[in-house]
């Protein structure tokens, strides 16, 4: 066959395979109003089987550490039988969740939102659950576990993004976000960032405390002015940024040889970089923070509620919440489980029952054009706008 | 074929009348008479395997760039745009993001190809016989470790503190540090043995008598170099640098490790899938490489490199 014969082949199959996928397209995005499920009234007897959809870390059967298993203890007390599903991003779990093939999913708050909307998650009744009492007050009812005043699951853990420096190498000791910012080239080519559109609410933190006059009441709600003065700022720290981090190993990495010098950080990785040796310091700053807070959700088209409810009530219960805590680096939600830890100071290192403390933290949401601040005569940008900021940002 | 061969019970004697006869199989008969219909028996799999993996899959990538994505709920809707191609195109921010990874890619494929020619001009040439396969098997070596485990490597050694900087210091150089240096530095390491075995493979295929009668006839060795191996040598060149160019264009997980700041085309297509659950933006930059590539296969097609492959 000659070549151009063989190309034309070519270009008419490819052509071929276009219009017939263009057949299969169907108009219409998705619907995002909330579910309208009923939640259940009663906790029945469970089904035997329970699929769970999890941050890595989160469900621990002893395969990876023969000392770390609350799965089996569950298994045992409940019949349910476990099957579990690491994810490795939100997105992910966002997408994995969507198959309907999962009972639970330990969503994050740049993920619950959207799970929600999606239809994919159901609402839960709190009052069948008895260790919600327990919960924190100020993990509950909040804007990423709960919509129009229905609660869609249980708080499990959150976290701080923390401002690191090394002690040594940044004299004085900074006391606000300011290092990473107006005063970020004293450390030029030594800064670093979490590597992630959300970081944008970063900037919105320090704009709200430092340019009131910008009007920025909530770090996640920007509207086009508020979200480009962000973008400036983030820009001019651009040029000081060495490296953008998301994987917290190299972010550690880089901290102990002396790459990177201040910047964002979660406790888990300074407690490491401690660890190793290196000397730095990571501390809630004068404008506060962003943060993070994960809650156990239960998919809209499982067959094993019963189980579901039942492991919901388990892994916030004190003791697997502090086990759950401990393994992975972060505060419980239950304010028993600092009773439980193995480390007496888990919850202290953590700030885990601080309220003074959390109340500075403005956990990640999923930026919608809906104002999420309750503003309602502009449009804020969502989350796909962030994602082309921060490319523009990165440059 | 199984059916044919018929078991006798041990020890059966075999008699003329009950010798076993193959059955007529018609549909063995069949494709005895039809050529075409057995040429078409063999090249239905491997070209529907083509059609749908291959093919459907990035005809699919091309139609997705044409839709939009409902970012709360992250569903793809199906409505037809050009919006996406369009901010790929007309967007300061990917142009320079192109134009960057393009010059990566070049700087990458003009440092393989200056190492990669003497090393593969020693190893089929100058290097003893029994050393020649050791020596192949030397350069392949560094594919059996993980590319991961590669670009970490480079991460420790560009480091503060590292071994770069630890051997640099004597002569006042130091570390690039973490940036498009470091990028370049590192993919051109890792995607080296894909320029040297095509290179080796062309100069293994030059006859010694042709260098001989070359230097008979008065010329110098780096004469015979230029004028007798370098032309027989560039459909193998090109072959490498097809290897090397489109590696380096579609990477992603370095400029990750070692980037420091910079942005790839690859980050960004992974940044839109993995962060922002954009498929269709995400598609539309993708397209970028893929056009850029076809662009460079078009324009070597003639010189036969594609035959080196």
């Amino acid at each position: 066959m000659a070549p151009r014969t063989k190309a034309s082949l070519v270009i008419g199959a490819v052509a071929a395979a276009a219009l017939a996928l263009a057949g299969c397209g169907t108009s219409g995005g998705g619907g995002s109003s909330p579910s309208a499920q009923p939640a259940k009234t009663e906790i029945g007897a469970g089904e035997g089987q329970l699929s769970i959809l999890g941050w890595p870390g989160y469900v621990e059967d002893g395969s990876n550490d023969p000392a770390v298993d609350w799965v089996h203890p569950f298994e045992q007390e409940t019949g349910c039988k476990v099957s579990f599903k690491p994810f490795g991003t939100s997105d992910e779990a966002v997408t994995l969740m969507r198959t309907g093939q999962y009972d639970v999913i330990s969503a994050s708050g740049d993920a619950s939102l959207r799970l929600v909307a999606g239809q994919d998650v159901q609402p839960v009744n709190m009052s069948l659950l008895k260790n919600y009492p327990d919960i924190y007050p100020f993990l509950k009812d909040k804007a990423w576990n709960t919509v129009d005043g229905v609660n869609y699951g249980m708080p499990h853990g959150w976290g701080a993004n923390l401002l690191m420096y090394s002690t040594d190498k940044v004299t004085p000791a900074p006391t606000s976000w300011n290092a990473v910012f107006d005063d970020a080239a004293k450390n030029t080519g030594k800064v670093t960032a979490y590597d992630s559109p959300i970081y944008i609410a970063d900037a919105g933190v320090y704009l709200m405390a430092h340019k009131p006059e910008l009007g920025i009441k909530n770090p996640y709600a920007l509207d086009k002015d508020q979200l480009a003065a962000a973008v400036d700022l983030l820009k001019q720290q651009r040029t000081h940024v060495g490296e953008y981090w998301s994987d917290v190993v190299k972010e550690v990495q880089a901290f102990t040889s002396g790459s990177t010098v201040v910047g964002t950080t979660w406790q888990v990785g300074a407690n490491l970089a401690e660890a190793n040796g290196a000397k730095v310091a990571a501390f809630l700053p004068s404008e506060g923070a962003t943060g993070w807070s994960d809650t156990w959700m239960i998919g809209s088209k499982t067959k094993n509620p019963n189980c579901a409810y039942k492991w919901l009530d388990y892994i916030a219960s004190p003791k697997v919440n502090a086990q759950v805590a401990e393994y992975f680096g972060e505060s419980p939600a239950n304010a028993k489980a600092c009773g439980q830890t193995k480390d007496p100071k888990h919850c202290e290192t953590y700030h885990s029952g601080d309220e003074a403390y959390a109340e500075k933290i403005w956990y990640w949401t999923t930026p919608v054009a809906a104002c999420l601040d309750g503003r309602k005569d502009v449009k804020c940008t969502d989350y796909s706008e962030w994602t082309k900021a921060w490319t523009e940002i990165k440059g | 074929m199984a059916q044919q061969i018929q078991q006798l019970p041990p020890g059966a004697p075999r008699t003329a009348g009950d010798v076993p006869r193959a059955k007529a199989n018609t549909f063995s008969a069949l494709l005895h008479r039809s050529p075409r219909l057995r040429l078409a028996g063999l090249l239905t799999a491997p070209a529907l395997w083509l059609v749908l993996v291959y093919i459907a899959a990035l005809a699919a990538l091309l139609v997705t760039a044409f839709w939009t994505v409902d970012t709360f709920t992250g569903q793809v809707s199906t409505e037809w745009t050009t919006e996406n191609i369009v901010t790929v195109l007309t967007d300061p921010v990917y142009q320079r993001i192109t134009l960057r990874t393009l010059w990566i890619a070049v700087a990458v494929t003009l440092i393989d190809m200056v190492l990669a020619l003497p090393i593969a001009f020693f190893i089929a040439k100058v290097a003893p016989a029994r050393w020649e396969k050791l020596l192949v098997v030397a350069v392949l070596m560094p594919l059996w470790a993980s590319y991961l485990v590669k670009a970490y490597a480079w991460r420790n050694v560009l480091a503060e503190g590292g071994l770069l900087e630890w051997l640099g210091a004597p002569i006042g150089l130091s570390s690039p540090g973490y940036g498009e240096t470091a990028v370049i530095l590192t993919l051109s390491y890792i995607w080296l043995p894909y320029m040297i075995l095509p290179i080796y493979a062309g100069f293994d295929r030059v006859p010694d008598s042709l260098l001989e009668a070359s230097g008979d006839l008065g010329a110098k060795p780096l004469t015979t170099m230029r004028l007798v191996m370098l032309p027989l040598l560039v459909p193998s060149i090109i072959a490498g640098t097809i290897f090397t160019f489109s590696l380096s264009l579609g990477d992603y997980i370095t400029a990750q490790i070692v980037g420091g700041t910079t942005q790839m085309l690859g980050t960004v297509v992974y940044a839109n899938v993995g962060a922002a659950n954009n498929l269709p933006f995400a598609a539309a930059v993708s397209l970028v490489p893929i056009a850029i590539i076809m662009f460079y296969l078009f324009i070597v097609r003639r010189t036969g490199a594609l035959n080196n492959l």
